[in-house]
């Protein structure tokens, strides 16, 4: 049979930093962008001396889907499904801090009870994100059973958040002013429960992991980054912590109700991979903690703002009730009119500052939304994390950075 | 947050700097040559040491064009600052943050991506989210956003 190549030629969509090696002996491999052990689709190219790296270059970009561009086509509500697929692991905490920029140009205050709300399913989000991270972490090394009972957990907590929001992983809870519906019966005794459950699992992989021998050789003193070159580079959350910074902006700038709650900002001490496993690990059980503070501190009262401007009515008028009608439909239609103006708002997200940048003109159509995604900067540091060290710590490095493709390229 | 506006006033003042204080955050309006200097006095004398975030806001048809905008955190005493420069349609360039911040060489190559905006002094702006030899820049706003740049031909 007559097999005919294709008559164009397809180009290389990366120019790569550097083609030849420094050395004789050096070799470049291309590790990516669809590499299983790369956590993320994203592409190193990296210079080899045997099994050590010398440089590295990291592209990402390849899930790009054009977020910004297509925020400036829809109204300010109809972005709260977009911005859930930034950080799909956290989606929660990017729909609150997407809806604070929103309501702070708007100069909107929040209810005490969805300010506890939200601040709740941030930390919530906050114990699946790590959850998953280290669940992965652990799994590239081979820890099967701590990788199934950290998932087992997270499907828990999946499962949980589906009975509130309808949606496992992209819940499109959060509203300009408010939340999409109040918790439903029983919702916080469960989440009791689940907690229970959580401390007797993560016991176990504290005892499976936490003193291992052949972790410990994979984890400490790889991936070092000093806190000066963290802070240069831009990193914030985990891995600026992990140099024995405290910074965290729950504690610092306080936002949220996290100015009410009791915690500890948990830091490391050397910056390496294993730092960063152990703060997570101590992060969700401060998350927990301040549950559970807001838990018995969660205030009574609606969870959205009177506002007809930007809050969306009840169903069960918009059907019966022509000025509920009207307003719904104005607000679907034409969006809620924000004035003009810009807001940056930043919440701690399990990554780092992600922060919003927001532009309006005076309308229901923003200008422009921007997002500082802590995964994109963290990319621009990487190469100090990786270079140095043997070729199969990138998968332990790369995977304590957790990067996440869809906050990273948008 | 606002705490820092006062000595930023006297430090910075009029005509070349406009400082304000927008929803609890103060802003910088400068001129785009005064970008690095100013910068640099933010980072020695303010503790502005964590350099977040750039980019672009593009005000078509309204000239000058393109509005640079900077985000600034202290991990010291915790203010935020925002600077805002305006450049040209012909000539949108401002000088590179590189040679004071490490996070500047991947954001200006984003947004050189999506805005077109040049930075002096970066001497590496491979396109980062897009890929080599992307025509445009897409979040201006005369990019149609169903535009397609196919790498493949379509089937026939």
């Amino acid at each position: 049979m007559d097999t005919k190549l294709p008559e164009f030629t397809l180009p290389n969509p990366v120019r790569p930093a550097f083609d030849t090696t420094g050395h004789d002996d050096h070799v470049i491999v291309n590790i990516g962008p669809s590499h299983p052990a790369t956590h993320g689709t994203v592409q190193i190219i990296a210079e080899l001396d045997g099994e050590r790296v010398v440089r590295t270059d990291i592209h990402c970009g390849y899930l790009h889907r054009g977020f910004e561009k297509e925020c400036e086509s829809h109204t300010w509500h109809n972005l709260i499904p977009y911005v859930d697929r930034l950080n799909y692991v956290s989606a929660l905490i990017n729909d609150f801090a997407y809806c604070e920029a929103v309501e702070t140009l708007a100069e909107i205050e929040i209810t005490p009870r969805c300010r506890h709300l939200r601040t709740l399913l941030s930390e919530y989000s906050r114990i699946v994100d790590h959850l998953t991270c280290v669940a992965a972490g652990l799994m590239e090394l081979g820890a099967m059973t701590a990788f199934l009972y950290l998932v087992m957990i997270r499907d828990y907590m999946y499962e949980h958040i589906a009975d509130l929001t309808g949606a496992r992983v992209t819940y499109t809870y959060g509203r300009i002013g408010g939340l999409a519906r109040d918790l439903p019966e029983g919702w916080l005794a469960r989440l009791e429960g689940i907690l229970d459950q959580y401390e007797m699992f993560i016991g176990r992989v504290h005892g499976l992991m936490d003193r291992n021998r052949i972790f410990i050789d994979r984890m400490r003193n790889v991936g070092v980054i000093s806190t000066a070159d963290a802070i240069s580079y831009g990193y914030t959350g985990v891995i600026l912590r992990s140099t024995g910074v405290p910074r965290d902006l729950r504690r610092d700038t306080p936002y949220l109700a996290y100015a009410e709650l009791d915690f500890e900002v948990p830091v490391g001490i050397k910056g390496d991979n294993y730092d960063r496993y152990y703060i997570r690990m101590r992060e969700m059980d401060e998350s927990v903690h301040m549950i559970r503070q807001l838990i018995d501190t969660l205030p009574a009262g609606p969870i959205s703002v009177d506002n007809h401007r930007f809050t969306l009515p009840e169903k069960h008028l918009v059907y019966t009730e022509i000025e509920s009608l009207i307003n719904h439909f104005k607000l679907v239609m034409d969006g809620p009119q924000v004035p003009a103006g810009d807001a940056y708002a930043a919440h701690e997200s399990p990554n780092g500052e992600l922060g919003f940048y927001i532009v309006s003109t005076g309308g229901g159509i923003p200008a422009k939304v921007h997002v500082r995604a802590p995964s994109f900067v963290h990319m621009g540091g990487v190469h100090r994390m990786l270079d140095g060290y043997q070729l199969a710590d990138i998968v332990p490095t790369f995977g304590s950075i957790n990067m996440i493709g869809g906050e990273c390229d948008r | 947050m606002g705490a820092v506006l006062g000595p930023l006033q006297l430090r910075l003042a009029p005509p070349d700097y406009e400082v304000t204080l927008v929803h609890g955050m103060p802003v910088v309006r400068l001129p785009s040559e005064r970008l690095l200097d100013t910068v640099r006095l933010l980072k020695d004398e303010f503790q502005f040491d964590l350099f977040l975030d750039v980019t672009a806001v593009d005000w078509l048809p309204r000239q000058p064009r393109f509005e640079v905008v900077y985000h600034f955190y202290s991990t010291s005493h915790f203010g935020r600052i925002r600077l805002k420069t305006t450049v040209p349609d012909a000539d949108p360039t401002v000088d590179s943050l590189v040679p004071l911040y490490g996070s500047a060489g991947f954001m200006e190559r984003e947004c050189h991506d999506m805005y077109g905006i040049g930075f002096r002094g970066n001497a590496d702006l491979r396109p980062i989210l897009l890929y080599e030899g992307f025509v445009g820049h897409p979040l201006r706003k005369d990019y149609p956003k169903l535009q397609e740049q196919p790498l493949v031909p379509y089937r026939k």
